[in-house]
Order: C-alpha cells, then sequence, then structure tokens
C-alpha cells in the first residue's frame, strides 16, 4: 500500500507475455510412441499371418453379424435390463426398513456375487433341463399334497416345458441377469445413500409417500452417482456374453468364431475379427454413456460440460 | 395484522387450538433433548422459538411435522393426533401411508432449503400438488407460478436451484412448501445459512406471509423478526419451555436468568459484529 500507489503511469506493468515451461520429456515420449505405433502397424501389413483383408472378411461373414446382434446385443440388452431393475429393487429392498426385505437381498447378493459367471451359465444350462425338465405353476407342494391324498387333479395350473428353453440364449440372459443385479445392486445403493437426507425429508414435508419419494426425488438424483459404473457393467457385460458359449448358446459372437477359426485354420485373423467387433460395439456404449451422465447431471453445476470431458482430458467441471 | 390477531384471539375462546402440544419428550439415544414441552397455537398465530443451539427448538419442531417421532406426550394439529390412532386409550401407531396424509397441511422451510435440485423453480413448486394432491398440471403450474410471483421470482420459475442465490432459493422453498395450502408452516432457521444481505428479502416474505393471516412457527435468532412480526415468543433452554409471552415482554423484559443471559449473550454478539465491520483493522498494528 505504501510504494506501488506512487508509481508513475508509464512504467505501470502491462499485459503478461511470459514464455511457458518447456516439456521436452514430452516430445521424447511422442517419438518413442510413434516409434512404436510406426513398427505394430508395420508389422500387422508385412507379416501376412495376420491376414487382415481376411479377417475384415470373416467381420461381415453372416454368420458372425448373426451371432453379434443374437447373442451379444441382445445378450446384453436383455441381461443389463434384470441386471438393473433388478439392482434397483434389491437396493431398495436392502435399504428399507423392513428386516425380511433386508434379509433377502442381502442373501441374494452374497450367493450370486460369489459364483463365477462361466460356473453359473455352465450349470443353468445342463443342470436346469436336468434337473428340472418340466416346471409347473400351482400351489406350493401341490404334487406331493394330491399324491399323499390320492386325488386325481395334480393342482397344476400351467406347465412350461423346460428343455424346450434351456438351450436357448433366454437361460443365459438369465443366468447373466441374475448376476449382474446382484451388483448392479450394491451401485445403485452406494447411489441412493449419497443422496442427501434433507431430499427425503423435504419431500416427506411436502406429504409423498415412502415410495413416491423414493421414484420422484431419491432416483433421480441417485442415477447422477448410478450412470457411470452402470456403463462400465455394461460394457463388462458385451464381453461377459462370450461366456453364453458355455450354456450353449450357438448363435452367439464368440461360438460363431470358433467356429469359422477352426474351419478355416485361419484361426488368429478370426480372433482378429471378434475382437474388432467387441471394440466397435463397446466404443458406441461410451458414446452412449457420456450423454446419458449429461442427461442426468441436470441442475448440478450450471454449465455443460466440454466435449474435452468425453475423452477423459482437461478437468471436470465442479458439481453443485 | 390487528385483525387476525383479534380473530384469533376470539377464535381461542371457543376452539381448539391448531396446534396442542401436550409433554412431548423426545431422547436421541438416552439423550433427553426434549422434556415435556406445551405449546398451544392458535389459528393465525405467529410463534417465535427462541434459544440457544442445543436447546431443542429444531428437534421440537421437527416432531411436529413427525420428522422425528416423539418417545412421550402428544400433538394434536387441528384437533388430529400426530402419528397414533387413539382406540379407547390403547394408541396404534398410524401405517406410513396415513402419516404422510397428516403432513401434507403442514408446510415446511427447511434450513438448508432442500431443493430439489434436479427440478427447475417452477417444477420444484408444481410437484407437491401434482404428485401428492393429483392436481392437474395446468391448474398448478398457474398456481405455482402465482406462488412464485408472490415471493418475488416469477422471471426465475426454468432457473435450476443451482442456479440461484441462497435467498432466492429459500424463498422458491417458501412457494414449494405455500404450494400444498398448508394450515400450518413451520420455518427452522431459515435465514441461517444465508448471506447477511440475503437474509431481508426472505425475512420480507415472512413478514407478508404472517400479515395474509398464515399460523406460523419460526425457529430463529433474528431478534428483530421476533420483535415485530411475533404474536408469541417462546424461549426454550435445554429442553424445556423456559418462558413464553408477547416479544415486548419475553425480549425486552425477561423474568428468568436464563432469558436474560441468553439475549444479552446475543446481543453481545451483535455488537461485537457490528464492531468489526466498523473497524476492520481493528487490533492492527501499522
Amino acid at each position: 500500500m505504501t510504494a506501488g500507489t506512487s508509481v508513475d503511469q508509464e512504467a505501470r506493468p502491462g499485459k503478461i507475455e511470459a514464455r511457458p515451461v518447456r516439456h521436452p520429456w514430452r516430445y521424447v515420449g511422442v517419438v518413442i510412441i510413434a516409434l512404436l505405433v510406426a513398427m505394430i502397424i508395420s508389422s500387422l501389413v508385412t507379416n501376412e499371418r495376420w491376414d487382415l483383408p481376411f479377417a475384415l472378411r470373416v467381420m461381415n461373414y453372416k454368420p458372425i453379424i448373426q451371432g453379434l446382434i443374437q447373442g451379444t446385443i441382445i445378450g446384453t440388452v436383455g441381461a443389463m435390463i434384470i441386471g438393473i431393475v433388478g439392482g434397483i429393487l434389491l437396493a431398495m429392498m436392502r435399504l428399507s426398513e423392513n428386516p425380511v426385505l433386508r434379509g433377502v437381498a442381502f442373501l441374494y447378493t452374497w450367493f450370486f456375487r460369489a459364483i463365477p459367471r462361466l460356473v453359473l451359465l455352465a450349470m443353468l444350462g445342463t443342470g436346469v433341463g436336468y434337473l428340472y425338465p418340466k416346471l409347473d405353476f400351482g400351489l406350493p407342494f401341490s404334487q406331493q399334497i394330491t399324491s399323499a391324498f390320492g386325488m386325481s387333479n395334480d393342482l397344476t395350473f400351467y406347465q412350461l416345458d423346460v428343455n424346450s428353453i434351456s438351450n436357448g440364449i433366454i437361460i443365459g440372459i438369465l443366468g447373466l441377469g441374475l448376476s449382474e443385479a446382484a451388483y448392479m445392486a450394491e451401485i445403485a445403493r452406494a447411489g441412493i445413500q449419497s443422496v442427501d437426507r434433507g431430499q427425503s425429508e423435504a419431500a416427506q414435508a411436502l406429504g409423498m409417500s415412502n415410495g413416491k419419494a423414493m421414484r420422484r426425488v431419491i432416483l433421480p438424483q441417485a442415477m447422477r452417482v448410478i450412470v457411470p459404473p452402470t456403463g462400465n457393467e455394461t460394457i463388462a457385460m458385451v464381453k461377459d456374453t462370450s461366456l453364453l458359449s458355455i450354456v450353449p448358446v450357438t448363435a452367439e459372437l464368440w461360438y460363431q468364431i470358433t467356429v469359422v477359426g477352426s474351419r478355416t485354420l485361419k484361426i488368429m485373423p478370426t480372433y482378429v475379427a471378434g475382437f474388432a467387433w467387441y471394440l466397435v460395439v463397446c466404443t458406441i456404449l461410451m458414446i452412449g454413456q457420456y450423454f446419458l451422465e449429461r442427461r442426468f447431471g441436470r441442475g448440478f453445476g450450471t454449465t455443460a460440460p466440454g466435449r474435452t470431458r468425453m475423452l477423459g482430458l482437461g478437468s471436470r467441471e465442479g458439481g453443485a | 395484522m390487528t385483525d387476525t390477531t383479534t380473530t384469533a384471539d376470539t377464535r381461542a375462546v371457543s376452539d381448539v387450538p391448531l396446534v396442542r402440544a401436550l409433554n412431548v419428550s423426545k431422547a436421541f439415544y438416552g439423550n433427553e433433548v426434549l422434556k415435556g414441552i406445551d405449546l398451544d397455537v392458535r389459528e393465525g398465530e405467529v410463534v417465535c422459538l427462541l434459544g440457544p443451539s442445543g436447546s431443542g427448538k429444531t428437534t421440537f419442531l421437527r416432531c411436529i411435522n413427525q420428522l422425528e417421532t416423539i418417545d412421550g406426550g402428544r400433538i394434536w394439529i387441528d384437533g388430529d393426533l400426530m402419528g397414533y390412532d387413539d382406540r379407547n386409550g390403547q394408541l396404534h401407531r398410524l401405517h406410513d401411508k396415513r402419516i404422510a396424509a397428516q403432513r401434507r397441511d403442514i408446510g415446511m422451510v427447511f434450513q438448508r432449503f432442500n431443493l430439489f435440485p434436479h427440478m427447475t423453480a417452477l417444477q420444484n413448486v408444481m410437484e407437491g400438488p401434482v404428485q401428492v394432491k393429483g392436481q392437474g398440471k395446468g391448474e398448478s403450474r398457474a398456481a405455482a407460478l402465482e406462488l412464485l410471483e408472490r415471493v418475488g421470482l416469477q422471471e426465475h420459475c426454468a432457473h435450476f436451484p443451482a442456479q440461484l442465490s441462497g435467498g432466492q432459493q429459500q424463498r422458491v422453498a417458501i412457494a414449494r412448501a405455500l404450494a400444498m395450502k398448508p394450515k400450518l408452516m413451520l420455518f427452522d432457521e431459515p435465514t441461517s445459512a444465508l448471506d447477511p444481505e440475503l437474509v431481508g428479502e426472505v425475512l420480507a416474505v415472512m413478514r407478508e406471509l404472517a400479515q395474509d393471516g398464515m399460523t406460523m412457527i419460526v425457529v430463529t435468532h433474528e431478534m428483530s423478526f421476533a420483535r415485530q412480526v411475533a404474536d408469541r415468543v417462546v424461549f426454550m433452554d435445554a429442553g424445556v419451555v423456559v418462558e413464553s409471552g408477547p416479544p415486548a415482554e419475553v425480549i425486552n423484559r425477561p423474568q428468568h436468568e436464563r432469558t436474560r443471559a441468553f439475549l444479552s449473550r446475543l446481543h453481545a454478539e451483535e455488537e461485537h459484529r457490528r464492531e468489526a465491520i466498523e473497524d476492520p483493522l481493528h487490533g492492527n498494528d501499522h
């Protein structure tokens, strides 16, 4: 306050035009990476065992595309629908005041998180049709009751032939979905618990029932926390559909890839074709996740996130 | 103001008070926060709850709205026993749905606003009538716009809470509570989370509400508001009502030592703050 004020007008410092800090090692890094990439590309082109033109042909081969759509994509969508709906229900059960619901949700999560997906799918694929070839819908223990009393009608309302579906994608979707629900339950629980207590109190003060407060106030805000890990789970699920071949599901990308590979004896190029399809599907999902996150981020932070965030570069803009 | 007071006075002779709390007690994990609170509030009356922090005034306010369950005593609102069904002397806990229905007639304004951040100001105000009362959207929108105009925020109806100042958010929160057409409004330190220059706009809205005859229970540290707007001031300390009466008596001529100590401490703090503002370099050596 004493020295600076008396400096006369001409000596006042102007616009800053300073030299930035130099980062020479970054250039070295770029050169090394460029060299490595060039080596990989050159090997892909010159090493004819890669046979990329053949891989491209396999990618467009009809059974491969059928497997991609019927197994990988439909499998992912089906399993994630079961997983997300089931997971949110389980999370709400886990956080409810009802001790029965809490216990059931805990046991479910414990059980399905402990089973490897490959093992679960193998057991469902062979076990269900073997142990329960017919599924009866009726009163509990109706067969035992009717045989004990010698009644003719076995009190069954509807009978389902399990073997007619057990080889299909339905068993696979069910297996993956049940397993996913256990993981989604934990994600949804974290999301619901992240919402400030004041929000449910404000909803209650308006006279909302607990269910309505959950649907209208808590879940929409929890989604902001739930969406990113759910995107992660969906991408993981795309890759886990390759486990469906153990059920077995034949109309499935990885199963078809192995079939084509062993038939043509060009195994490596065929694997590359399969890998390329997984890469394409996952890339599309990551773009979708970006837009979903933007939708559920409404009301948090006043500006829309910039394009840089999609690539994971730059700093995140501050929340509310 | 005088009109509403006189009607309230004449009603009190024959009618049951709008709020009647008898011997309300509440403990958190063995720590007694409320030790037998009695309070009657007549229709149209404005009651300010004063007291040091930890005296139980916020807890008592939350008990009225059943955000906390009480351990003992009874609370009636408009003759309705809150939270329980009295069947020949045996109390039966009400189902959650009926408790939710009892809350509809009571508006609540929180210290930290608690607006729904994923909804615009207008959607916040419409939420109660549409979702709880099942009113039509068009009707609710018109009513909500009217309420936002009343709190001076009609141009901000499309803003999200994060885009509003604290004072604006609190005014939206008041409009949201009013949208349910409550019989009673509860204010839990509505200006404590606000910057000093934003306190006035919220108090102005509350003052207008009081003038329109709304029954209000206000937990506050704003002495000038209590003095000017309240019909009655209730001083609480350590879970009991120490004294209550017209603001002129309780604030200017407190009968109890504890009230006097609290008021003088509050006064000293205000003085200290004023001195600090007037002389920012106080204590600095040049």
